[in-house]
């Protein structure tokens, strides 16, 4: 990143040219703004989205050359050719073989000279070769309008819209949809690939920095499809086999009585939480409908990754989850929100709060 | 003659709305396809600028979501397919037969039904705002989410119903024209001496011929799945949604080429007449047009580089599409040869020519970009691609269509524009649709999926997305003086000349706008570029006027035919028996119309 800026310092400068330092400035000012931002792809943390901006690269060299090229041509041409009054009717060109041939070849041979790249990026990004640290780990990824599922099946373990991974390694991720067409895509790791149903696909990536990623569907889904997003998190082996056991245990220990009020509405007809949500460790919550709530507190953010997992946030979820997220299932089918039994009271909201805060 | 019952003598309407509704003139025709696709753009233009309104700045309320997917499907739907279609339409209609040297298109009633049946389908696909909710799956609506169990409402129905009505419209259009061209040339005019505007139109109207049937098949799939629980897309029935991309690419592609080469005609005829000089290279911008119109049905699988289709299909068709920027290539390079060395009247339509070269080259090479399958993933459903998308068909076929206005005015209404208020037009369209257009590019590798109606603000994407939005009324201030432009020169401009500018093809031969019968004499064809070499020549002779001229009747049928249509087309949504009558009034339509007599028969 650091020395194309460099790289785009030097040429502006030394460029006497305008047309060739406007359109480089302006870039520098584009790459300068977006950078840092979360889900840009010029801030690339993989080998997958390393080689796609590299690929990128190439053709945007290629392609600005060309554009400055045509824009120059069509500037000089305007500036040199314009009518002038005693101008005679100009000589009749009707074409020129020489011409032609040289401006059909140098195209075939840019294209050509791209195609080698381009069909050589192909293939390195559809699986991880053996210069990857590779433990084999596969997880699967179903999309769900419009949340993420995430199930580790080498260890048995569900979880929702929070995804874990070793960092430094070589990850493969098989996609598959429960309802209609969603798409994969952590942009600083690697492109997207979509996730359809009866197509099972996959993809692979790895990250290079441990962090949290953000990630978002990116095929159209339906109405909340703008609020469909999730987040990577990529941590050392060690956390990661950490987050593993401990995801494993059962989550619901607490003796909070509020906490224990909220278990005993979630798990309640009138309620009805424990039809769509699982808690592993209870015997009641078993639904698969909605997202998998154990160790619901240990994640970073909730509600297919737009809200910070906090007190306030939870509250306001559970007060009103269609205002947050618009179109929801939850707010659709459960009675306590479609109106088909009563709302939530704010005892019982802080109930549920405190339970769901208590699945450490 | 045998009487048939029906068999009513053809209408004489001189003037009014029903010398419009019965006419079968071409030109008349061609005026009606241009100011409804017109109107239609603008309503296009405003679902346009309500999302752009919503991506002002992150979180905002202005339109909640269901309606903000309804709008970008709506937008897509009309500018494509309402809007710049027709807007070619508009062109083929009023310009092929004049270019050719004919009185009129080869089937002149089927001309009209062609006009008709597009507003019916105009009608229904509008409709459907007021008949419980517009569609909401996107322009190219992807299974399986139009299906029953993700789509309840009507929406999807319009939408299928519209696009198969606006089917048979282009497809009755596409013959018309491949027949015209190939039957009704004036003597002389061989297919090296015709016209590049009717050069692209005729390869246009074949890709249409192809290219509609597989949308169609995909359309009635989704009908019967819809309608009749059959199960193509329907996934927890075992149907398969990638049938539905595949089918809707590979009519969807060449449809792109069918916007964008009656563009590429349109400039072929400009940048000549202004540069004074004939076209470079006219036999390989033609070749180049029809290898681009053959190597799209190869390329429609860069649409789907996520899918997974695998690395080896992914080669294949990024390699292919990296191919057709090779004709497309050498079209910008014959059209630079064409300006070089000429003597170039920067008048409006010039400019808009000239912005066509800029921003198309822009979108090409973003193309080619796309064309990158292991990069596009980065990029694919992103508004990298909503930028690229617009800078082809909205810097592409829009630009190209606006010049092509300007170009032909003083022919379609004999009037002059106002050059000072049309330059001044073109400077604020073209520095707003940059303006607009261009940070969708930033946005896009920001990482910002397309079709969300909100954001957050920690993304970064405040600043650029606020900028398109101030762009997209920068926009419609240029619009308004454009339409301005037209109409009051419409009504009140100077009155023009048969030849305003010194132009170089067959239709500046006669006066502006043409008599009803193009050609008082048939013209015979010597040269290409026929009406420029003979006036260079002094060969041009005096203007004949003639009234023993054969030419075909206005007609009822066609619109009573069409609209039939537009009955059955609500009836199969809503109720059968209006759907039967509808047919029914179709089929006395074509009947009648099929023995419908001449009134005065030579």
């Amino acid at each position: 990143m650091f020395s194309l800026y460099k790289k785009i310092l030097f040429i502006t400068k030394s460029a006497k040219n305008i047309f060739l330092a406007l359109p480089l400035l302006l870039l520098l000012l584009t790459l300068g703004c977006s950078s840092k931002d979360p889900q840009s792809t010029f801030d690339t943390l993989g080998p997958v989205s390393e080689l796609q901006l590299e690929l990128f690269y190439i053709l945007f060299w290629v392609g600005l050359v060309v554009f400055i090229l045509v824009a120059v041509a069509v500037f000089y041409i305007i500036l040199k050719y314009r009518a002038k009054p005693d101008d005679s009717i100009p000589e009749q060109i009707h074409g020129n073989t020489k011409l032609e041939i040289i401006w059909t070849v140098i195209p075939i041979l840019l294209i050509i000279g791209i195609a080698i790249p381009s069909v050589q990026a192909i293939f390195a990004s559809s699986k991880p070769d053996s210069k990857y640290t590779n433990n084999n780990l596969t997880i699967d990824a179903v999309g769900k309008q419009w949340w993420f599922e995430f199930e580790y099946p080498e260890y048995g373990l569900i979880t929702a819209n929070e995804v874990h991974i070793p960092v430094g390694e070589a990850v493969t991720i098989k996609l598959h949809s429960q309802d209609v067409l969603h798409s994969f895509w952590v942009p600083k790791l690697a492109g997207k690939v979509d996730m359809v149903p009866n197509n099972d696909n996959h993809l692979w990536l790895q990250a290079d920095e441990p962090g949290i990623y953000y990630g978002h569907c990116a095929e159209f889904c339906g109405q909340a499809h703008a609020l469909m997003r999730f987040k990577l998190i990529a941590e050392t082996r060690e956390e990661f086999e950490a987050w593993i056991s401990h995801q494993k245990t059962n989550a619901w220990t607490s003796s909070d009585p509020l906490a224990q009020e909220g278990m005993e509405i979630f798990m309640s007809r009138d309620a009805g939480c424990y039809a769509c949500h699982t808690i592993q460790g209870t015997d009641k919550a078993k639904g698969n409908q909605g997202p998998n709530l154990t160790h619901f507190a240990s994640r970073t953010h909730f509600a297919a990754g737009i809200l910070e997992n906090n007190q306030e946030n939870l509250r306001k979820w559970l007060k009103e989850p269609d205002k947050v997220k618009p179109g929801n299932l939850m707010a659709k089918n459960a009675a306590v929100y479609n109106g088909t039994s009563d709302s939530l009271t704010e005892q019982e909201i802080s109930a549920l709060v405190a339970f769901l805060r208590s699945l450490q | 003659m045998t009487s048939f019952p029906l068999q009513i003598s053809r209408p004489i309407h001189p003037t009014g709305i029903w010398n419009w509704i019965t006419t079968i003139d071409h030109k008349k025709i061609g005026i009606l396809y241009g100011v409804s696709a017109f109107i239609l753009f603008i309503i296009g233009g405003i679902e346009a600028m309500l999302m752009r309104a919503q991506l002002a700045s992150s979180n905002l309320k202005i339109i909640d979501p269901e309606l903000y997917n309804q709008l970008f499907t709506m937008h897509g739907t009309t500018m494509i397919f309402l809007a710049i279609m027709p807007m070619g339409a508009a062109f083929f209609n009023y310009l092929i037969p004049l270019q050719i040297g004919a009185r009129d298109v080869a089937f002149p009633r089927l001309n009209a039904f062609s006009y008709w049946t597009f507003l019916a389908g105009a009608i229904i696909l509008n409709a459907s705002w007021f008949l419980g909710g517009a569609p909401n799956a996107g322009w190219f609506g992807y299974a399986p989410i139009t299906g029953k169990a993700y789509n309840v409402g009507h929406g999807i129905d319009f939408w299928i119903i519209s696009l198969q009505v606006l089917g048979i419209a282009s497809l009755a259009a596409a013959f018309n024209f491949i027949v015209t061209i190939i039957n009704m040339r004036a003597p002389g005019m061989t297919f090296s001496r015709l016209p590049v505007f009717t050069w692209m139109s005729f390869i246009t109207a074949i890709l249409l011929v192809l290219a509609f049937p597989v949308i169609t098949v995909a359309l009635i799939e989704l009908q019967f799945d819809r309608f009749y629980g059959t199960n193509f897309f329907i996934t927890s029935a075992g149907g398969n949604p990638i049938l539905w991309q595949h089918l809707f690419w590979v009519f969807g592609h060449p449809e792109v080429y069918i916007l964008i080469l009656p563009a590429m005609g349109i400039v072929s005829e400009i940048l000549p007449t202004f540069s004074k000089k004939p076209l470079f290279g006219y036999p390989v911008v033609i070749l180049s047009g029809i290898i681009i119109g053959f190597m799209g049905w190869m390329v429609w699988s860069h649409h789907m580089f996520t899918v997974g289709l695998g690395p080896v299909a992914n080669s294949v068709f990024a390699l292919t599409t990296m191919a057709i920027a090779i004709p497309t290539g050498v079209k910008i390079f014959n059209w630079l040869g064409t300006l070089w060395k000429g003597s170039l009247t920067l008048n409006t339509p010039m400019l808009y020519a000239i912005g066509f070269i800029l921003t198309f080259t822009i979108g090409g090479i973003s193309g080619v970009m796309h064309s990158q399958a292991a990069s596009d993933a980065q990029q694919q459903d992103t508004y990298f691609i909503v930028a690229h998308i617009h800078y082809v068909l909205f810097g592409g076929s829009l630009i190209a269509i606006l010049g092509g206005i300007y170009y032909w005015f003083p022919k379609f209404t004999g009037r002059m524009y106002d050059e000072k208020m049309g330059k001044l037009g073109f400077y604020a369209f073209f520095i707003a649709m940059q303006i607009t257009f261009f940070p969708m590019h930033f946005t896009g590798l920001n990482g910002m999926p397309r079709r969300i109606y909100t954001y957050g603000s920690e993304y970064g994407w405040d600043f650029w997305n606020l900028i398109s939005t101030i762009g997209v009324l920068l926009l419609a201030i240029s619009m308004v003086i454009f339409i301005y432009n037209i109409v009051s020169s419409w009504i009140g401009g100077e009155k023009a000349s048969g030849d305003p500018w010194d132009a170089r093809t067959l239709e500046w031969s006669i006066s502006s706008p043409p008599p009803e019968y193009n050609f008082a004499v048939i013209p015979t064809i010597e040269y290409r570029d026929d009406w420029w070499e003979k006036k260079m020549l002094g060969k041009t002779s005096e203007e004949i006027t003639s009234d023993d001229v054969h030419l075909p009747q206005p007609s009822y049928w066609p619109f009573i035919a069409s609209l039939g249509l537009l009955i059955a087309g609500f009836g199969i949504i809503l109720s059968i028996p209006v759907a039967i009558l509808g047919a029914s009034i179709t089929m006395i339509g074509v009947y009648a119309w099929s023995f419908e007599p001449v009134n005065d028969p030579h």
